[in-house]
């Protein structure tokens, strides 16, 4: 009895002196892959979402941010169980979601299921997720595969003197995306794409795929990630390779560039395309940079942001400087926090980014090599900018819409 | 062999001619009539050799996991975490010391210590328990996980090849003949055959020690009938540590193994731990050569799937499993 009695005084006290002294609170869901192949690209993304708290700081007026994390692997199933865990068990109003391409086109279906929530991608990348029935509430502040890829296909022909490659890249929607903005560029200039290997997400022995590799191409362009690409790498230092590499945006990131073991150094000179530059001097990426670097000990950050961390701390910062404006007002199923977020342009590390009218970004791109820092750390140096890269790649919309969705075998390889 | 012949005259057939023809794909110089059909013959050597040799390393991992269950009808749902924890043990030695073969002995014997205290532990308290047993390894094998985790992060790990293993070297088969008459002969990661002659050794050694030696025919006899065999005086707990500390050392070596010429990062646990579930049921619960043979068939089927049918590689694992469970439920190689 007397137990029973102190149990609710406790209880009743805890309550009290909860409505006392909590904020209002936002909360707000994000989701990154903890687990399986990305698990490295996962936890840098949370480390750029992390700084982007550093920076910004948790207060909405008179409100504060909370966010629950949930992982997922990249399996589109695992990122709908985390958003459904995040809205149905823990009642998040908004979610920070997801990394990976194919999760990006799962949570954007599930999305229109709950028309009420806003749901701002956090890093994926797939073409569709955006371009093919976009949800209204479903905000996208990184550039997709494609317009990562932007820059390369002519460097590679024009500078580089590339005339025939082939492409082996990891079998879902993301890869698809990259290699469709590579090809279409490539072969736009002119190039031969002979061969397109795909393999499977999660594949550990190469050997065999290195073994089919053609020989008589100029280059071979890689669309790996995470553990997927250092078990090429390594597998494909043993089977002594040497031919030009060329890589994709999160191959030639550092996430790998940072992996330990010799491997990664077949890398260097390496040509690729993506969102950022590890060397930008641009003194917004540069500060970014540095705001990374203070945030988290030496061994536990990368040397420099990978591309995820950019993605997060954009995506993070867009949600924060809208939900700023509208005060956090999130009444009539947030009307109001959703028309701030369509309209905001935010001066992002890695350039201006702006919201096209599928609530897609338009941002800039770069085109890098990969350099030793002569100590032994890889980056990636910056080639040549691209401002004002569009969905579209540059093209009419009607010419677009005729190449066709990203897949194993399309674009064809010829000009469009 | 003899007896199959004579019992199945239409199986030893196919066989027969199954082996021949693989014999005159792997020594013959292809025609460019099948070159067009299925690609270079340098892909399909490099297919079969990768797949024998990735078949090395389920026989490290499977082979440990057969004879604990052969012996102890336990099954030990932890065995991945302790290849990934050997793994781990081998990148710390051979990054500290620089030797990548000091590393498969400390790798060896701190996962047979950890087996030992599994052992002692857990499964003596719950022995013939199996549900029980089942429950207890899932459950450690997640705290393992976490643990491993929290001390070597999410990041990729590789056990740095010794500079003499990196490279290829030039094998005796021919792929192709130059059109100025000049043979062109295989290149193929000397690394990887280094490593498939060391499971070969190992297997070797193993089957010897079961079926020449004393303590090989107390653990044969423990196999048939354990409760005699503790009846006759033999301390039957201590050959049960012993087993299961070998098994679980032979984990810790193919967690080396794979973190020479794979890599180690959370979920390669349950990976492996996959991979030796099936080979085991393929080959044979509780038989060495049907690990041997199981390891060999998934590491060939991985492959070959992975060259010719790319979209559907990750299935013929399993067709291969479920083909073996409809068929001949047991296992290939199973004695009963």
């Amino acid at each position: 009895m007397l137990k029973g009695n102190l149990g609710l005084i406790a209880l009743s006290s805890l309550l009290l002196s909860g409505t006392a002294f909590a904020q209002e609170k936002i909360k707000v869901g994000v989701t990154a892959t903890l687990e399986g192949t990305y698990t490295v690209l996962g936890e840098d993304g949370m480390r750029g979402h992390q700084t982007a708290l550093n920076v910004l700081g948790k207060k909405i007026g008179d409100k504060e941010l909370e966010f629950v994390v949930a992982s997922t692997d990249a399996t589109p199933d695992s990122a709908v169980r985390a958003v459904r865990k995040l809205i149905e068990q823990d009642k998040v109003q908004i979610l920070l979601s997801p990394l990976s391409g194919d999760e990006g086109i799962a949570v954007k279906n599930f999305a229109k299921t709950h028309p009420e929530l806003t749901f701002v991608n956090a890093a994926s990348g797939a073409q569709e997720t955006t371009y093919v029935d976009p949800a209204p509430n479903f905000f996208r502040y990184n550039m997709d595969g494609a317009q990562w890829q932007v820059g390369l296909g002519k460097y590679a022909y024009e500078t580089k003197g590339y005339r025939k490659i082939a492409t082996v890249g990891e079998d879902y929607s993301f890869i698809y995306t990259q290699v469709f903005g590579l090809v279409l560029e490539f072969c736009g200039a002119g190039g031969q794409v002979t061969n397109r290997q795909w393999v499977p997400l999660g594949t550990k022995d190469f050997a065999s795929v290195i073994a089919a590799l053609p020989d008589d191409v100029d280059a071979i362009y890689l669309g790996l990630g995470g553990a997927d690409a250092v078990n090429f790498l390594n597998q494909y230092q043993q089977a002594g390779g040497k031919a030009h590499l060329m890589g994709g945006s999160i191959m030639i990131d550092q996430t790998i560039l940072s992996s330990k073991g010799s491997a990664k150094n077949a890398l260097v000179g390496t040509i690729a395309a993506s969102g950022q530059a590890d060397t930008w001097e641009d003194p917004n990426w540069q500060k970014f940079v540095k705001a990374y670097q203070d945030s988290f000990p030496e061994s536990k950050r990368f040397p420099s942001p990978s591309l995820l961390a950019t993605n997060y701390y954009g995506s993070t910062m867009a949600l924060i400087l809208a939900l700023r404006q509208v005060n956090g007002d999130l009444s009539n199923n947030q009307a109001k926090l959703k028309d701030a977020l369509a309209k905001i342009e935010i001066d992002a590390p890695n350039g201006k980014i702006k919201l096209d009218s599928n609530r897609q970004a338009i941002g800039t791109n770069f085109v890098t090599e990969v350099v030793d820092d002569g100590k032994g750390a890889l980056f990636s140096k910056v080639v040549k900018v691209i401002p004002n890269v569009n969905q579209t790649l540059g093209y009419d919309p009607a010419v677009f819409a005729k190449i066709g969705l990203p897949s194993r075998t399309v674009p064809e390889c010829k000009k469009y | 062999m003899a007896r199959f012949i004579e019992r199945h005259p239409a199986w030893a057939l196919i066989v027969i001619i199954a082996v021949a023809v693989l014999l005159w794909l792997v020594f013959a110089i292809w025609p460019p009539g099948l070159e067009a059909a299925i690609g270079r013959k340098r892909v399909f050597l490099n297919a079969v050799l990768n797949g024998i040799t990735l078949g090395g390393l389920y026989f490290l991992v499977a082979s440990g996991f057969t004879l604990i269950f052969g012996l102890m009808r336990n099954v030990n749902l932890a065995h991945g975490s302790l290849y990934l924890f050997g793994g781990y043990i081998g990148y710390a030695v051979s990054t500290w010391t620089g030797s990548w073969i000091l590393s498969f002995i400390v790798a060896f014997i701190a996962v047979a210590l950890v087996g030992v205290i599994l052992q002692l532990a857990v499964f003596r308290r719950m022995e013939g328990q199996d549900l029980r047993q089942t429950m207890v390894t899932i459950g450690l094998s997640i705290v393992f996980a976490d643990l491993m985790l929290w001390v070597f992060g999410g990041d990729f790990y590789q056990v740095q090849t010794p500079a003499w293993l990196i490279g290829p070297v030039q094998l005796p088969l021919l792929t192709a003949i130059k059109s100025s008459g000049e043979p062109v002969y295989l290149q193929y990661p000397l690394v990887r055959l280094v490593i498939f002659l060391a499971s070969v050794v190992i297997g070797v050694a193993m089957w010897l020690a079961l079926n020449r030696t004393r303590i090989g025919m107390i653990v044969r006899a423990g196999v048939d009938d354990r409760d005699i065999l503790a009846a006759t005086g033999v301390r039957i707990q201590l050959v049960f540590v012993l087993v299961f500390a070998l098994g679980a050392g032979l984990a810790g070596i193919a967690g080396v193994v794979g973190g020479t010429f794979q890599s180690l990062s959370p979920g390669e646990d349950t990976r492996f731990l996959l991979a030796s579930l099936v080979v085991v049921i393929v080959g044979g619960m509780g038989s060495i050569p049907g690990a041997a043979l199981g390891a060999v068939i998934i590491g060939l089927a991985e492959q070959l799937g992975s060259v010719y049918i790319p979209t559907y590689a990750i299935v013929v694992t399993f067709l291969i499993m479920v083909l073996v469970l409809a068929v001949r439920p047991q296992g290939l190689l199973a004695r009963r």
